[in-house]
């Protein structure tokens, strides 16, 4: 287990430099320099621009502003916003758990919709019901969410008016420092209604959001499942005796869950991306939104460290899913 | 008769050898066979009709389009679909806020996606292709080098690596494209370079090399055309994703720009109007959603139907 956990630590390794070559590439790819881009529209005289340049190491070989790059990093120093001056991880982190919140939502409904659909499909093959997922299951997959979102906007909060527009609670609720995670902090806090109404913000976005993850894990399993339903021993443990109920829950579904669980891993990144989408119709203050906000106002030093920020956390949880697949797949850890 | 051929018929081999009239029909039962498989699937069928109805629109767009896809009329501001209150049959779809007819600019409309999803799905194809057989065969360290180069775009969020790209690149359908077809790309490299490396220990190959046949003939023409089932198929949801991710970049502002008439650009153009005017938001993302269904659909026919593993499941 631990070689295993070492191998898959060292691909890493690689990936990340490159992934950092990109994000320090992506600043100097722009049109015109660092310095110019600080200083927007005002105009500098050569002299000065020439010190600041000097001062920030703009005017140093590529190869050592890059080591110097990487350094910072690996001393959590991802660049500092133009706007708010902040540090990067700082606001990231300070973001972040409204994505997190939102995108476990997300997953628990695709999860939780997606696993009993697929199962269900597989076991009435050719049925309506397997006709009639399989349908919903493609078009979700086909769906364009930043549609699908305004749509479930103009049902739910413009015609019937259940929920929100946007935001994440209502205005009346304050929480002065709370963990980040809006229904946590609504609980917590003790004060009426504020649970329900983070509810009634959060389930929009998050039904939105696992619009496309809900399709592909429906799929998914309906495919594994099929394949584990053909083997022998699901058919020795039917001529058994044993009930349909029992074949399919106990010994077919533990099968068919192995690859399942790595479609749920795979779908982060397809979360993250989503995100994007998601927060940005319903106003959610997260990591999406953030970025989205950051390329237009030009603040790329945040884009910078947010795309580098992103791609080590969805590399952190692809790891955590290959170790996750090790542990439940016996045949992977004995290789 | 050379006396190869004379000791082959005597051996009764030379009956078994297909002349090339015998291929030409080998290759027509292929595509046969492939028929049948694929107009068993019903979805498949409706999901090619569909797509096929949507490219003819595409082409005879200036011909069936009732107005000008730009043209603005003040005086028919944001006016309701003809089956509703106060709309019109001559704007069967309604007008946006500045009085252009709907109808028209989906028409239109029709073919950017179907341009973005052509242009792209090349661009991925080749470069995919090639590099992932470059990577397959010749192996080692550039394999291994190039597979890292792969693993680092797939690091990324797709969308958010193109919006990236687009910042870097200025805003516009072009450059959208490029960052698309960029970020859709490692997945044909990875899937030429599997099969290349699984058919270039078989013995056709071998026997090629035996020949003669140069690496380049080789990795076109003997191993390539072995591998493209499940490439055709990837290409079939790039084309779909290509679409829905250029239809994303023009919501979020970053792809065309206005006025032009793309699904997702003018969708970003009716945001403001969405709790007052449901059609000029309703109908771009229904032609968004209807083409890359049947798109979606096509694609999982000819899996079924290319892939024999999975077929008959």
């Amino acid at each position: 287990m631990q070689r295993f956990l070492l191998s898959r630590i060292a691909v890493l390794i690689p990936t990340f430099i490159g992934v950092s070559i990109v994000a320090f590439s992506f600043i100097r790819l722009l049109p015109g320099d660092p310095v110019q881009l600080m200083s927007g529209e005002r105009v500098m005289a050569p002299e000065r621009h020439a010190a600041i340049m000097h001062q920030l190491g703009y005017d140093r070989p590529i190869v050592i502003q890059y080591l110097d790059y990487l350094w910072g990093l690996l001393h959590g120093d991802f660049g500092t916003s133009i706007v708010t001056k902040r540090g990067v991880v700082g606001e990231f982190f300070t973001l972040f758990p409204a994505t997190v919140e939102l995108s476990l939502c997300a997953i628990v409904i695709a999860v939780a919709l997606g696993i009993p659909a697929g199962v269900i499909a597989a076991a009435k093959r050719g049925s309506w019901f397997d006709q009639g997922v399989m349908g919903a299951a493609l078009v979700g997959y086909s769906m364009p969410i930043f549609w699908w979102g305004l749509l479930l906007i103009i049902l739910f909060s413009s015609v019937l008016k259940l929920t929100p527009v946007s935001g994440r609670i209502g205005y009346e609720f304050f929480f002065t420092n709370g963990t980040g995670f809006m229904l946590i902090d609504a609980l917590a806090s003790g004060q009426k209604g504020a649970f329900a109404s983070a509810v009634s913000h959060l389930i929009l976005p998050s039904v939105v959001l696992a619009t496309i993850p809900l399709a592909v894990i429906a799929r998914q399993t309906r495919s594994a499942m099929l394949e584990v339903l053909g083997e022998d021993y699901v058919r020795t443990a039917r001529a058994k005796g044993l009930s349909t109920y029992r074949v399919i829950g106990l010994h077919a579904l533990r099968n068919a869950l192995i690859p399942v669980v790595t479609t749920i891993g795979l779908q982060v990144g397809v979360l993250l991306a989503g995100a994007i989408l998601t927060e940005s119709i319903f106003s959610w203050p997260g990591i999406g939104k953030w970025m989205v906000d950051s390329v237009f106002r030009r603040d790329y030093p945040v884009v910078q460290g947010g795309l580098l920020l992103i791609a080590m956390m969805i590399m952190i949880v692809n790891l955590v899913v290959d170790l996750l697949y090790g542990v439940i797949n016996p045949r992977v850890r004995a290789r | 008769m050379s006396h190869i051929e004379a000791q082959e018929a005597a051996e009764g081999v030379g009956a078994d050898i297909p002349t090339r009239r015998a291929k030409r029909s080998v290759r027509r039962q292929m595509l046969a066979e492939f028929w049948s498989y694929f107009s068993e699937n019903r979805g498949a069928l409706v999901g090619l009709v569909v797509f096929g109805l949507v490219v003819l629109i595409a082409f005879a767009a200036p011909l069936i389009a009732p107005h000008s896809p730009i043209a603005q009329n003040r005086d028919a501001l944001l006016v309701p679909p003809f089956w509703q209150d106060g709309g019109s049959t001559a704007y069967l779809l309604g007008t946006d806020a500045v009085g252009r007819d709907i109808l028209s600019r989906l028409i239109y409309g029709s073919q950017y996606s179907l341009f973005i999803g052509v242009l792209v799905v090349v661009i991925a194809v080749t470069v995919g292709i090639a590099v992932g057989l470059i990577a397959g065969y010749v192996g080692g360290w550039l394999d291994t080098a190039i597979m890292r180069v792969m693993d680092v775009i797939l690091a990324f969020p797709s969308l958010l690596l193109a919006l990236v790209l687009v910042a870097v690149l200025g805003p516009g359908l072009v450059n959208a494209m490029i960052a698309i077809a960029l970020v859709l790309q490692p997945h044909f490299v990875r899937l030429t370079r599997a099969s290349v490396m699984a058919e270039k220990q078989r013995d056709y190959v071998t026997a090629a090399r035996v020949v003669g046949a140069s690496p380049l003939r080789l990795m076109l023409v003997t191993i390539l055309p072995n591998c493209l089932g499940p490439l055709i198929v990837q290409a079939t949801l790039s084309f779909s994703n290509a679409i829905l991710d250029a239809a994303a970049l023009g919501f979020l502002g970053m792809g065309a720009q206005p006025p032009t008439p793309e699904w997702g650009t003018m969708l970003a153009e009716a945001r403001e109007f969405i709790l007052r005017a449901w059609w000029v938001v309703t109908f771009p993302g229904l032609a968004i959603l209807i083409t890359v269904l049947a798109i979606n659909l096509v694609g999982d026919g000819l899996r079924d139907a290319l892939d024999p593993k999975l077929k008959r499941s």
